[in-house]
């Protein structure tokens, strides 16, 4: 037993998000079981926020303290606050906009805030790991709660496809994941991220075994952020899940899963970049081709953007190959500028869906512009950002993706990549024709305005879907100076 | 805050007024998106002053120059110089025009209408005032939305194929260049224009000549599409016939403009040597875009897709200019940028009267028109006297300037060249003849009524510009030739300094480079 078994005080301020997070969840659990009517549990959600935002301040001071905990199994540096404060705040956002759903559904349960509260507590844990092990934990503890939330209305069938083959899928490449690190761990004698890196140096290890226990990793990473050839559960997954959900799992966990990823392959994995970088080179082409051009021939929206997120984690994948400073700072401004967009998006369309999600398919949106020109608008921006349009967040983002790209000459992915992009722009277009220059049809007769909670989260990400694409510097000084080396 | 600055972000306030202006008052949205443009307009008269003193000033006016993003380092930096000039006041010429022309016939959504109208005007003063590549992309980008929004709500019946083939075409050319913007930032740690270019001269950026030519097609491809280039010109008939009147204007006039800008501003200076060894190669087909959509206009029944078809033949010519590489090609190219944005502009507004009376855009519908609309038909021969090239008028300076600067270099393409002005005669001519001469049925003649004072008001000022520019050059072209003396000098230049032969990749000192001489 190493001599500081007892974690001071500066360890566990460190660790406060996650510790606010679990007691909030805990605590939620308990008063469902006291509050049994509609009336009493509204009161889950601005619980949940406040929880939240509590955790957000929590880390935030705690960038101020950077450091290891625990024995060195969490490290609390610049890259962990950063994403520690991101998928907080995707959870505030995620549950803005699911408010309003749930009580339409009638599933207004406490269950529901605790398990986004548990999931984000995984990511904490996952951002701020430094340790195979550990790393394990938060990602089970994510994973486990995405899973329930997936199949969370579980009277109607559709959830309970998508849940159990999250699940199913989700397990295998777990199982992957794991069997990487046994293989890691057999060759360097460690499962912490600086002492492999140490290891692998001194090439120590035969090189050929840790390249291959490098991709047995992959295999898990490239599951939880949907990287193609293991892209094939997100559409089904996103389709059936309950809207607002769909929105939190195609930032939250993917967000997370990149972090490590990054942590990974550019600490541990940094001594044989040489032998993974073809594998992710592939991989990101691979994502973003598959992802484009099957999102080309949806008719369903959520399974439209769950192929665009596909695309979009392949344009992440091409600032992961770079593995640089400057690409790692620019998958964080990428995943940021992403979040903001796609929860907005999903909020739209969690909003326009209604009761029994009767609203999901792209020609539904006819003449929304004209019934609800605010909401069309917002959903506008959304779009533009996700083509990329200057002056949005996913231009920026793209930007500094394939300027990162062309650092580390990779001329060619470049291409390939913003030639992708063209081809993305005809799928959001679609959307845009529809909502505009579209006669309005049955499916916006009765829209009723959104409910307040719902607009706060649709302005909020708007709001930065903008400020990200007109002031990208604020985020990306923040990104720079915390991005892995 | 320097004039060009208050002339950049007026229409950009303007959009935000017109957005959150009250819906149900279509009025409203009429006069603030009139009395903006207007204001604008009379605002950007001031910025010629610099230009117009016995000696033309060097370098940039009205320059702003500050930070906008740190890292990397991209600037807010705008200027005007001899070439800019021009096309930002006929921007902010045609937008007034553009809004009167649309005053009745945009009848649904006219809030919107008007918002993306002038918001159109912002991106496309951006992308002429930009001195920074990337702030140049972005004007170039933004400029794309209202148009898609322009042609998509307000077009005719196969409005959404066009808009989607507008945006999808051009995005696919921008891309890459986007690819080459930031190539040539890791190369030369800056986005800025100036810089980059003194950069260049100076010999401490030395580009390989396989860099070089890769990085003139990035940005060829995307401004030849623009402009459009003959083969790749199919997107700009399909917008132009589903567009509205007043999209019609703006995009033949203004923004097809982005494309030959951009090869003047750009790809020239930039890149001497590629544009050097590309010349003939794009010689070949702005001559056979001169011929073939002249050919191509002759045989259309419909009047729109006529004009557009003439677009393609004559920005042909401006190309032609350009990659001769003469002083007389490069200013007559310029020239007929302006001349071009004036008479087509022209043409597609009394198309869009003779549409708003007929609600027809088949030559066929026509006939006789001169009996009951003596006014409009003279309006109409003026403006096509002037596209056709006839002395004293527009056109003819710009032609007859491109063709002695390419007999210079090419002379073979010259006569091709000029077989294109023989042709145009022949469709403007015959477009004439059938829509105005013969005899009016009487369902035309009852639904043809002579030119009202609001449409009078708008082509007065093109018909006086058709004539002032034709005959006094002087007042617009020595600004013009000042600053193409400048893009020639630096690119003779260029083309003087010995090329280091397989040149590694990477930026040599200034030493290095003398040692190396």
């Amino acid at each position: 037993m190493p001599a500081n078994a007892f974690p001071t005080g500066a360890e566990y301020l460190r660790f406060l998000p996650e510790i606010i997070l679990t007691l909030a969840g805990v605590v939620i659990m308990l008063l469902e079981a006291i509050f049994t009517n509609d009336e009493q549990r509204k009161i889950f959600g601005p619980l949940s926020i406040v929880a939240l935002l509590a955790a957000l301040l929590a880390s935030i001071s705690a960038a101020g303290d950077p450091g290891a905990a625990f024995s060195n199994m969490l490290i609390i540096d610049g890259f962990a606050s950063f994403f520690r404060a991101l998928v907080i705040g995707i959870g505030i956002i995620a549950i803005l906009s699911s408010t309003g759903y749930l009580r339409q559904e009638r599933m207004l349960g406490g269950e529901y805030h605790a398990l986004v509260l548990f999931s984000i507590m995984g990511q904490c844990v996952m951002v701020s790991a430094n340790e195979l092990i550990m790393i394990f934990i938060g990602l089970e503890i994510s994973s486990i709660a995405s899973y329930i939330l997936a199949g969370y209305l579980r009277d109607d069938p559709r959830n309970n496809e998508s849940a159990l083959k999250y699940f199913l899928l989700g397990s295998f490449a777990t199982a992957f994941l794991l069997y990487g690190v046994a293989w890691i761990y057999g060759l360097t004698g460690s499962t912490n991220l600086d002492q492999i890196r140490g290891a692998l140096q001194t090439s120590a290890a035969p090189l050929v075994m840790a390249g291959a226990a490098a991709a047995f990793m992959f295999v898990g990473f490239g599951f939880k952020i949907s990287a193609a050839p293991f892209q094939i559960w997100a559409p089904d997954v996103y389709q059936g899940a309950p809207a607002p959900v769909s929105g939190f799992l195609s930032v939250g966990p993917k967000a997370a899963a990149f972090a490590i990823l990054l942590r990974v392959f550019m600490t541990a994995f940094g001594p044989i970049a040489d032998r993974w970088e073809p594998m992710v080179w592939g991989c990101a082409l691979a994502t973003m081709i598959v992802g484009n051009f099957a999102a080309l021939q949806q008719s369903n929206i959520k399974r439209m953007l769950a192929y665009s997120s596909i695309a979009h984690a392949g344009y992440v994948l091409v600032a992961v190959t770079a593995h640089s400073e400057t690409g790692s700072a620019a998958a964080m401004f990428y995943l940021a500028a992403y979040a903001f967009t796609n929860l907005g998006a999903f909020a739209v369309v969690t909003y326009f869906a209604r009761k029994g999600e009767k609203y999901v398919a792209i020609d539904d949106f006819a003449g929304l512009s004209q019934r609800q020109p605010a909401m069309a608008a917002m959903l506008t921006i959304f779009l533009l950002s996700l083509i990329g349009v200057p002056l949005t967040a996913g231009f920026f983002g793209k930007f500094y993706i394939f300027k990162a790209a062309l650092d580390a000459n990779l001329t060619w992915l470049t291409v390939l990549g913003l030639l992708n992009s063209a081809v993305a722009a005809y799928y959001y277009l679609r959307l845009l024709v529809v909502m505009y220059f579209k006669d309005p049809g049955d499916s916006v007769e009765n829209l009723e305005p959104a409910g307040l909670s719902l607009q706060i989260a649709v302005y909020a990400s708007a709001l930065g879907t903008l400020l990200l694409g007109i002031f990208p510097g604020w985020v990306l000084d923040i990104a720079s100076k915390s991005a892995l080396k | 805050m320097s004039l060009l600055n208050i002339v950049l972000f007026l229409p950009l306030v303007g959009f935000l007024l017109l957005i959150f202006t009250p819906k149900g008052n279509d009025q409203l949205p009429r006069m603030l998106a009139l009395g903006i443009s207007l204001l604008v307009f009379v605002i950007s008269l001031g910025l010629i002053g610099p230009f117009m003193g016995s000696t033309i000033p060097e370098g940039y006016q009205f320059i702003t120059d500050s930070p906008w993003i740190n890292s990397p380092p991209i600037r807010y930096h705008v200027g005007l110089d001899g070439l800019s000039l021009w096309l930002v006041l006929l921007t902010t010429l045609l937008t007034p025009i553009a809004v009167l022309v649309s005053w009745k016939s945009i009848g649904h959504r006219v809030k919107e209408f008007f918002a993306f109208l002038i918001l159109l005007e912002f991106g496309l003063i951006g992308v002429f005032v930009s001195l920074d590549l990337f702030l140049f992309y972005v004007f170039w980008e933004v400029g794309l939305v209202p148009m898609y929004f322009l042609i998509g709500i307000w077009g005719h019946d196969r409005r959404i194929y066009a808009a989607v083939k507008f945006f999808l075409y051009t995005m696919a050319g921008s891309v890459l260049m986007l690819a080459g913007i930031i190539y040539l930032y890791n190369r030369a740690g800056t986005f800025d224009y100036v810089q980059i270019l003194g950069q260049l001269q100076s010999g401490r950026l030395v580009l390989s000549s396989q860099a070089e030519m890769l990085l003139f097609s990035a940005f060829f491809l995307a401004f030849a599409i623009k402009v459009p280039l003959f083969p790749l010109h199919t997107w700009l008939p399909d917008a132009h016939v589903e567009a509205p009147t007043a999209g019609s204007i703006m995009l033949a006039s203004v923004m097809l403009k982005m494309g030959t800008y951009g090869l003047v501003r750009y790809s020239v200076p930039l890149f001497p040597n590629a544009a050097h060894k590309a010349a003939p190669f794009i010689i070949g087909l702005a001559v056979i875009g001169i011929v073939y959509g002249a050919l191509v206009a002759l045989v259309q029944p419909n009047m729109k897709k006529l004009v557009a078809y003439s677009s393609v033949s004559h920005l042909g010519f401006v190309v032609l200019g350009v990659f001769s590489f003469t002083q007389q090609g490069l200013d007559g190219a310029v020239y007929q940028m302006l001349n071009h944005g004036i008479s087509t502009g022209a043409l597609f507004m009394l198309v869009g009267f003779l549409y708003e009376r007929r609600h027809s855009l088949e030559i066929s519908a026509y006939g006789g028109v001169a009996t009951p609309a003596p006014n409009l038909a003279i309006v109409f021969l003026i403006t096509t006297l002037a596209s056709v090239g006839l002395p004293m008028l527009n056109n003819f300076v710009g032609e007859y300037l491109v063709l002695q600067g390419a007999s210079q270099v090419n002379f073979t393409a010259t006569v091709f060249a000029a077989v294109g002005v023989i042709l145009s005669a022949c469709y403007m001519l015959w477009l004439y003849q059938r829509t105005f001469y013969g005899k009016a049925s009487e369902s035309l003649s009852h639904h043809m009524p002579d030119l009202s004072a609001r449409e009078w008001a708008v082509s007065l000022p093109l018909l006086l510009l058709m004539f002032w520019m034709g005959i006094y050059t002087q007042t617009f072209m020595p600004p013009i030739s000042a600053q193409n003396a400048r893009i020639l000098q630096q690119y003779q230049q260029q083309q003087n300094r010995p090329q280091l032969a397989v040149t590694p990749d990477r930026n040599f000192s200034a030493s290095e480079v003398a040692n190396a001489r």
